[in-house]
Parts: structure tokens; sequence; C-alpha cells
């Protein structure tokens, strides 16, 4: 039988499991130094605790540490990784380095139940949820680790469908006994549960990015399923509920399309929707998948939303399009095929 | 001890205020089919034929959703469920028995009905929206196509039959005859040369059927504008 991963516990899960194998306490900060802090590639490799603790260890843990399957390189220099999370079961993370800094796009979930019409992860269906180790792990086994400046939950699956898992990655991160990240560096992005939303609000300090893709109910509806279960006036009434204080940033996503999402009723709609919350609007380009009977919007359509939502008072950005050739970019990511093979 | 028993029980219940859950009591629990059961509680609320709710066990904090089965004015609550093997709620509301009580909020949700012509198709216990809607009076202009394995896991079937006669397609994975169509939804849907132009078409169910058939409706010409899903997510 499989057994547990070490790599993914919390300090207090760690506390709990050294008072079970009868460890020391101070076993719990020499664990935590040697699977976060320091590189080790076995429970053996653990030479501080005393051998009889690595082997109590041992007999309940494997390590839980997987470096990546696959990496594929992209003419702008993205980078796509793959890794395996069990049999038959595989994540993709994107690693993104620009100018002075240097992105890591990481997944939450084996595929999405969430199934957004413009989404090549929706189109793989659901296989399972990743657990905290499985997320960091994208992180502490990017062989570009020590670059990173920042990190996005934007790859598969929906963050909030998985909400203890990404809750205790982020703790892991940016905890002094785990990675010590600031939680600004942190953006996790949702498509509006709104229950696991205001509990990751309550619970973290990283930064909230929500998939809006319109103002208006209707159309949402026809892109995004959530909308029949969380209608957009409570997605907006919740985050406007929501006191951010002047450090944490609430953004939201928004894929152009063509005919679609792209007028200036949708500026004009975006800027009354949007009212009175200090929040940043990031416009992305539509990466066609296939099938898909959306088309993006052009690259001059595209920047006069930008410049008509700024005239607004709205700060809008262009998210550049990476790693498009190797399926990097937005929307992209998905292991179907290997599921199949 | 004591402290740290009053906390939890306190933070439940601040999260169940959050939620706006209440207590309610089961009338009965009933299975129909192998792991899928009925269970029922008396009506606190009015609300639209395809709107869930969330239901959750009394100290248990999350909440999960259900679509409400029964019709609009009907004194019971009825929600279909299939009991998820190590599943945190399910398997408790499967071995609930009348006088039991459980938490449930108000209803929410838009996955309803607007009156014009449908095709309603549903997978498994994605019936339940349907359900409602046809024990509501929706059965004019309405054609349903359900997709389960066996033969009886068309759950509700002696009820729909009379009222929709040739529109209410039976799709099993698993078994033939008896006026089931062999094959899954999406099989049935890919055999259909021409899909009607007009009706909307409400997909119910899980993640991997609402996308799988949502993608053969637009390969057949519908627009995706006239497709409205709901996803057991
Ligand atoms: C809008 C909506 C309406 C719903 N209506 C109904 C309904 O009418 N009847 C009904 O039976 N269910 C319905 N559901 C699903 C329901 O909310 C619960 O998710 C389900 O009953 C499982 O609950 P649980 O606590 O027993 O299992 P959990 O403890 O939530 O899950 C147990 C295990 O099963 C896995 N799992 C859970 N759900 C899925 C899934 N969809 N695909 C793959 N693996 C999964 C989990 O990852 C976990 O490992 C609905 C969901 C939504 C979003
Ligand atoms: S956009 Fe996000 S939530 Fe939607 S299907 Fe893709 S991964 Fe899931």
């Amino acid at each position: 039988m499989k057994k547990e991963e070490l790599f993914g516990k919390t300090w207090d899960e760690l506390v709990i499991i050294c008072r079970e194998l009868n460890m020391p306490k101070y076993a719990v900060r020499q664990v935590t130094d040697w699977l976060y802090k320091k590189s080790v590639t076995s429970i053996d490799g653990m030479t501080n605790l005393a051998a009889e603790y690595r082997e109590a260890l041992k007999e309940r843990f494997d390590l839980g540490l997987t470096p990546p399957m696959k990496v594929q390189v992209s003419a702008d220099g993205t980078k796509k990784y793959l890794f395996q999370t069990g049999p038959n079961r595989y994540v993709e993370a994107a690693y993104i380095p620009d100018e002075d800094r240097a992105t890591l796009c990481i997944s939450s979930q084996v595929g999405c139940k969430m199934g957004c019409l413009f989404c090549m992860t929706g189109k793989q269906g659901f296989q399972a949820n990743l657990t905290p180790g499985e997320i960091v792990n994208q992180i502490h086994s990017l062989p570009e680790r020590e670059t990173l400046t920042n990190i996005v939950y934007m790859g598969m699956g929906e963050p909030f469908d998985n909400l203890e898992a990404v809750l205790k990655s982020i703790e892991i991160l940016t905890a002094e006994w785990g990675y010590g990240w600031s939680p600004r560096r942190i953006t996790v992005s949702t498509i509006g549960i709104i229950p696991s939303m205001l509990s990751f609000l309550e619970r973290s300090q990283a930064h909230l990015a929500v998939s809006l893709h319109t103002p208006f109910e209707e159309e949402r509806r026809k892109i995004m399923p959530v909308e029949q279960v969380y209608p957009l006036p409570e997605l907006i009434k919740a985050v406007k509920s929501w006191d951010f204080g002047r450090q944490r940033r609430i953004s939201f996503e928004y894929i152009l399309f063509k005919d679609f999402n792209d007028t200036p009723k949708h500026v004009k709609e975006l800027a009354r929707l949007l009212n009175g919350l200090r929040c940043r609007i990031n416009l992305i380009r539509f990466h066609p998948i296939p099938g898909t009977p959306l088309e993006g919007s052009d690259d001059q359509a595209i920047k006069a939303f930008k410049d008509a939502l700024n005239e607004k008072g709205i700060l809008t950005t262009i998210r550049a399009s990476r790693g498009q050739d190797i399926y990097a970019a937005c929307g992209l990511l998905s292991t179907k095929e290997l599921l199949s093979s | 001890m004591l402290c740290y028993l009053y906390l939890q029980v306190f933070n439940v219940d601040q999260e169940n205020m959050q939620e706006g859950l209440r207590e309610v009591e089961i009338v009965s629990v009933e299975e129909i089919a192998d792991k899928v059961y009925i269970l029922e509680f008396e009506r606190f609320f009015e609300f639209e034929a395809g709107q869930i709710i969330k239901l959750a066990w009394p100290g248990e904090a999350k909440p999960r959703l259900y679509s409400i089965a029964s019709g609009e004015k009907q004194p019971n609550i009825q929600i279909l469920f299939n009991v998820v093997g190590e599943g945190q709620l399910t398997p408790m509301m499967a071995g609930m028995r009348h006088g039991d009580k459980i938490l449930a909020s108000m209803p929410l949700g838009k996955f309803t009905g607007t009156g014009g012509p449908a095709w309603w198709i549903a997978q498994g216990t994605g019936i339940a929206p349907f359900a409602s809607m046809l024990r509501s009076g929706q059965t004019h202009n309405k054609t349903l196509i359900h997709g389960g394995r066996y033969h009886n896991s068309f759950y509700y079937q002696d009820e729909f039959i009379p009222m929709l006669g040739e529109r209410y397609i039976r799709c099993s994975s698993k078994d033939s005859g008896d006026s089931l169509y062999h094959g899954r939804v999406t099989d049935y849907l890919k055999s259909i040369d021409h899909l009607p132009v007009g009706p909307l078409y409400y997909l119910c169910g899980s993640a991997e059927m609402v996308v799988e058939t949502r993608d053969i409706l637009i390969e057949k010409g519908v627009g995706f504008g006239e497709i409205v899903s709901e996803i057991y997510f």
C-alpha cells in the first residue's frame, strides 16, 4: 500500500506526528527545516535526526518529493513542467520569466469540475484534488525555484474547490518554519465559489484574483456554469464586503472574446459593477482551444478596451501572452491526452 | 477540554449562521436503487423549480449543494442523492431515519426554466432539477434525455413516462430492452442528424458529462448561448 507523504505536512500536523512516533518536540523544527528549507531527497538524508526516528518516519511515510517528468521550453522562454501525482494523474505548472520577475503558475487539481467553455483544463473533466504536498512540490522541485518572485494559483483546477489543501500549501509557503515567502507574492485565482472565497480571505493574506469575463450575469451563464450556483451580483457583493486594506490586492481576470464581451456597453457596466472597489483588471487574450465556438478579440480591440477602462478610472493592464507555442498560456493547460494513453 | 469543545460548537454555529442554515427534521430517507436515496423533509420555503439548497450534517461545518427534486407546491422537499464512497455527508444522509435532524438552507441558484421549449439532458442524479420542473407543471414543449447505467437508474420514470411519452428518452449504458436506448446520452445525441433549432438545451450532471455533451451540441450547430449547464461539482 502507498504510504502517506511527509512533504506537505504543516507544523501542527508534524507536532502530532512526532508525538505519535515518540519523537522529541525539537524534532518538529528539524523535520520542517529538512522539508522546506534544505534540499533532501530521502528521509534517510535528514541526518541530524536520530536513526530510530528516521526509521519510525520511514515506516509510515514516503518523503513525497517528485521531480518534474518533462519540460517544454517556449520560444519566449516560458517553460511548462509536467508532474506526475499518481497513477495516470498528471498536472502542469508554467514558469514564466520576465525582465525583473519570474512567476510560477501552479495547479491545484488534476483536471477541473467547473467546465468553463473557454478552458482546456475544463475539457478534461475532474480526476483528483492535489494534496498540499503535491501543490508545494511544483514549487520545491522546480529547477528555477531560487529565481521565483511570484506564485499564482492559476494553473489546472479551481483552487477553492480544494480549499483546505490550498490553504495548507499557502501556510507552508509563507510560514517562518516553511519557505518564509511574503503572502503578497502569492495570488490565488477563483471563478467565484463564494463560501470558500470568503473563507480564504479570512484565513490567508494572499492576493485574490477573480475570473470575471463579463459584467453581465446572462452572458456569464453562457460561458461559466458556476454562474448558476453563485451569481455575479452575489459574487461582487461578497468581494465588496471584504476590507482588503492597503496591502492586499483584488484583481479581476477578463478574457476578451470578439463581439461577446468587448463592447463599450461592457466597459460601462464594468465601471458600474466595480464602482467603489480599489481593484485592477487584467485583460487576457483568448488562446483558442479545439472546437471552441468563441473567438478572441484582436489586439486593437483589446487596447481600445483597456484605454476605455483606464479612462473610467479602473486600473487595467493587458497580460502578455506567454508560452502559447507549448500550450502553456492561460487556459491551455491540460493533461487529458496522458489520461487516455 | 470544556473550553475546546465550546469553541468547536461555537465555530460550527458561526459557520452555520454565515451559511444561513437551519435545522430540519427528516420525514423519510428511502433507498430507491443501489446507493441512491431520496431524502425528504417538510418544506419551509418557496422556491423555483431547478433551484438548489445547501445541506450539512449538524456539527460538520461545510455544507454540500443539492438540487431540489420535488415540485414547487409539494409539501415536502425531496433530495435525490447517491452515496459517494468516502464522502463526508452522503453516507451520513443515507443512514438517517424519520425524526433525525439535518441542516438546510434557503433555496439558491438560477438553473431555472423559462417556459419556452427545452431539451433537458441529465445524467444520474442530475435528473433532480428536471424532476422538480416537471412536477411543477412544466411538461409542455419539453424533451427529457436521461442517462444511467441500468434499467433501474431512471429515477421517477413511472411518473415521467405518462407525462412525456416519446419525449422521454432513457439512455442505458449497460442494459437494453424495455424501450431503453442502449448507449450513453452522448451516443444518443451523436446519433441524431439534426438537432432542433429553437429550444434551449439544459444540461445537468457531472463535469465530464456536461463538457462532453456541450461539445457535441456545439459541433452539431447549437449556439453556446442556447446551452445552460449545471455541474454537480
Ligand atoms: C449545484 C450542485 C448541485 C448538486 N446536486 C446534487 C444532487 O441533487 N444530488 C447529489 O447526489 N449530488 C449533488 N451535488 C453533489 C453534492 O454537492 C456533493 O458533492 C456530493 O453529494 C458528495 O458529497 P459528500 O460530502 O458525500 O462527499 P465529499 O466528502 O464531498 O467527497 C468525497 C470524495 O469524493 C470526491 N468527489 C466529490 N465530488 C466529486 C465529483 N463531482 N467528481 C469526482 N469526485 C468527487 C472528493 O474529491 C472526495 O475525495 C450537487 C453539487 C452541486 C455543485
Ligand atoms: S478556467 Fe479555471 S475553473 Fe474554469 S474550467 Fe478552467 S481551470 Fe477550471
